[in-house]
Parts: structure tokens; C-alpha cells; sequence
């Protein structure tokens, strides 16, 4: 099963049978997510109704470095073994974890805006984050500007390789360097010290996020591999009105 | 209600987060279903001009 999914045809048609498994779950969980973390979650006794921001915020830092590692690998996929779905999942991860490195980047100025003192400090977690975002845009920028494509995936794939650092060093910035941001309460080798009155609502938020991020890199590499394979059987086959 | 959407007098922070979140998330569900219906728009026009 899984040889005949590297031919693109074969990809698009699987993925488009397996979105709606992603999709809808996605809405659910997140929805689901929102309403524990906006409602029924309780403020916290220091920080207030701002510690809902954690909701959104995590899940988004959680998904920009799984982003990360899922572009990068792709990538790997795509250089060592030539696979052209690999490639195309690759190119349309990058834009996907680009926004929701910004928006870990936004959320988490406007909750430490208010906690802080401060919308930025050039801080070990915050820095590496930012530079996270850079990769993502980098990765964008130089697959843009390579003409030949096949040429652009692979230098853009050299370079997610490379940035492929960045991750543990966000991850575990708050450990080596001494940080305002706080250390890792659920993503360590010990139980989660968070209660699960929050626990609840961030899992949700993290899986819907997760599986939200899954399903929108599969419908863009859906459109590349179309737009790439253009002159191609499958392609043909597809508008003229098989496939969905 | 109204106290809830004060979140504690942090509603400015609170809500523009939630916000951002949501449309971002709004912007690459919409993005990338368009992304995928014009590049079989695309196909299908190449098709019917080369015929076959």
C-alpha cells in the first residue's frame, strides 16, 4: 500500500478520501477545545483569564516545530529518495508552519504584554522561535526563486535539513539558557504539572491544531502535484471528472 | 456575559489572540482549497486547449 502512494496519482486520490477523517475531527476537536478553554477552564490564580491565551498559543508552538520536523523530513523523503510526492508535501508544508510559527509568535506577545511588562525581549525561546519563522520564510523564498523546479525542492530541502537544529534548540531553550519564558510543564520525561482542568482544553487545541495542520499541507500538495503533473494520464483523468 | 468577554479586563489580549488563531486558521483552509481548485481549473483549460 504504501509503494503505490508515492505515485501522485495514487496520493491524490487516497488523500482526498482520507481529508474528511482529518478535517472534520479537526473542527470537532478544536471547537471542542474552545469552548473547555474560553468557558469552562478556570482562570489562573496569578495570571488571570490570560492564562486562555496558553489555548491557542501552545498549540500553535507545538504545531510550528511538529511543522518543522514534518516539512524537514518530506524534504529528506524527497532529496534521498526522489520522491515527488515527498517533495510536494514538503513545499506545501512550509507556508502552513510559517503561520503558525507567527501566530505562537503574536499570541505569545499579547500574553506577554500583559504578564511581562513586555511585547518582545530577545530572549532564548522567543529569539529561537523568531528564527524558526525566518527558516520557514527562507525555505519559501529560495524555492521561489530557483526556476527549474526540481533544482528549487532540492535547495529548499538543504536548507530545512539545515534549520532542522533550530527545533531542539526552541524546545529546549528554556533548560540550557536561563529565560522569562516559563520551562515545559507537559513535553518532558516526567507527568504533565498542569491541572487537568487545563490539561484538557490545550490536548484538544493541540490535537485539533495538529490534525488541522495535517489536512490543509495534503490539500496543497494535492494542488502542486496537479499543477505539476499537468500534462500527465491521472491528470487528465481527474478533470475530466472522475476524482474529486 | 459581559463578564465573561471582560476576561478579567485582559479581553483585549485574550480575544486578538483567539482571533488571530482563528482567522489564520480560516486563511489556510480557504487558501489551500483554492490553491487546489484553480490548479484543476488550470489542468482542465490546458486540456480543452490542446484537446484530447
Amino acid at each position: 500500500m504504501f509503494h503505490s502512494l508515492t505515485t501522485p496519482g495514487r496520493f491524490h486520490a487516497f488523500t482526498g478520501r482520507l481529508l474528511p477523517w482529518l478535517s472534520w475531527p479537526a473542527a470537532l476537536l478544536i471547537a471542542a477545545g474552545l469552548v473547555t478553554g474560553l468557558y469552562f477552564a478556570p482562570p489562573d490564580y496569578q495570571q488571570g483569564d490570560t492564562v486562555r491565551i496558553m489555548y491557542v498559543h501552545v498549540p500553535s508552538a507545538w504545531v510550528s516545530l511538529f511543522g518543522y520536523v514534518f516539512m524537514a523530513g518530506a524534504g529528506l523523503t524527497a532529496l534521498v529518495w526522489h520522491v515527488k510526492v515527498a517533495e510536494a508535501v514538503s513545499i506545501a508544508a512550509a507556508p502552513v508552519g510559517a503561520w503558525f510559527t507567527a501566530v505562537t509568535l503574536a499570541t505569545g506577545s499579547l500574553w506577554g504584554r500583559p504578564m511581562w511588562g513586555t511585547w518582545w525581549e530577545w530572549d532564548p525561546r522567543l529569539t529561537s522561535e523568531l528564527v524558526l519563522l525566518f527558516l520557514y520564510l527562507g525555505v519559501i523564498a529560495l524555492y521561489n526563486a530557483v526556476p527549474d523546479r526540481r533544482k528549487a525542492a532540492r535547495a529548499a530541502a538543504i536548507l530545512m535539513l539545515v534549520g532542522v537544529v533550530n527545533v531542539p534548540i526552541v524546545h529546549f531553550s528554556v533548560e540550557w539558557w536561563s529565560s522569562l519564558h516559563q520551562g515545559p510543564s507537559v513535553s518532558k520525561l516526567d507527568a504533565p504539572s498542569i491541572h487537568v482542568s487545563m490539561l484538557v482544553p490545550l490536548l484538544l487545541m493541540a490535537l485539533g491544531t495538529t490534525l488541522a495542520f495535517v489536512a490543509v499541507t495534503l490539500e496543497r500538495a494535492r494542488a502542486h502535484l496537479v499543477e505539476s503533473e499537468m500534462g500527465k494520464r491521472w491528470v487528465k483523468e481527474l478533470v475530466r471528472g472522475t476524482d474529486s | 456575559m459581559t463578564e465573561w468577554l471582560h476576561m478579567g479586563g485582559y479581553a483585549v489580549y485574550v480575544w486578538s489572540s483567539y482571533g488571530i488563531f482563528l482567522a489564520v486558521l480560516a486563511v489556510n483552509v480557504l487558501g489551500a482549497r483554492r490553491a487546489h481548485r484553480s490548479a484543476k481549473r488550470a489542468a482542465r483549460r490546458r486540456l480543452e486547449r490542446n484537446g484530447i
